[in-house]
């Protein structure tokens, strides 16, 4: 198997650049603040129990979980784990199918800037 | 939350358009659809990462009729919770999940 060569990733930045570069009208540091706002609220809104659909993307989806017997992988001590709520994101169909159609031909385009 | 009611949210926050914050909202969503579709992870510091992770042609089973179907290989995304929202969210146990949208009759 060969290991994800691919260490390029898409962080903050590069969504201010596309805001900045592809709809125009706001600075570069208006549309970092924009930017910034948008993780913001959906943190807020994840943080208040409430759960986030985004169509065509996925949805952030919360989920309860009970207390429950576990191990120490390391160890094989046997250990509670406490309940918790957490997050997961399910893809909506849209992005699957994103992803897996013309793959072969993506991957030789490279895209600038 | 749903994605319109994220614009509406932006849009008082941003002290913008709705236009405009729908236009930066779906600039966002579709940098990172794009990211992914080229394979590249996607790290927003505080909220999470995104891959993009290979599976394999399989033989799976039609498990109502146990008749045999191949999978073809596929990339499926996948999201690892940031530790900060990770917190964050496990702090909110104390209150019910709900789904947000409540019917809210008018605006479409």
């Amino acid at each position: 198997m060969t290991e994800e060569s691919k260490d390029k990733r898409t962080t903050k930045f590069e969504l201010v650049q596309a805001v900045y570069s592809e709809l125009g009208g706001v600075s570069k540091k208006e549309a970092a603040d924009l930017v910034d706002q948008i993780f913001e609220l959906m943190k807020e809104t994840l943080g208040q129990g409430e759960m986030i659909k985004i169509s065509g993307f996925g949805n952030f989806v919360l989920r309860d979980k009970r207390e429950r017997q576990g191990r120490n992988p390391q160890t094989g001590e046997p250990i509670v784990i406490s309940s918790r709520r957490v997050l997961t994101f399910k893809p909506s169909q849209l992005l699957k199918e994103e992803l897996n159609v013309e793959s072969a031909t993506l991957s030789s385009a490279p895209r600038s800037g | 939350m749903t994605k319109s009611e994220l614009i509406e949210a932006l849009t008082s926050r941003g002290d913008i358009t709705k236009a405009h914050a729908e236009q930066i909202v779906n600039c966002v969503f579709d940098t990172m659809t794009t990211a992914l579709r080229r394979g590249e992870g996607i790290e927003i510091r505080g909220f999470g990462s995104f891959t993009v992770r290979p599976y394999k042609a399989y033989t799976g089973r039609n498990p109502r009729t146990g008749q045999s179907v191949s999978v073809a290989s596929k990339r499926l995304p996948f999201f690892k919770v940031g530790k900060e929202l990770r917190e964050t969210v496990d702090q909110s146990k104390a209150h019910p999940i709900t789904s947000g949208t409540t019917d809210r009759g008018s605006d479409g």
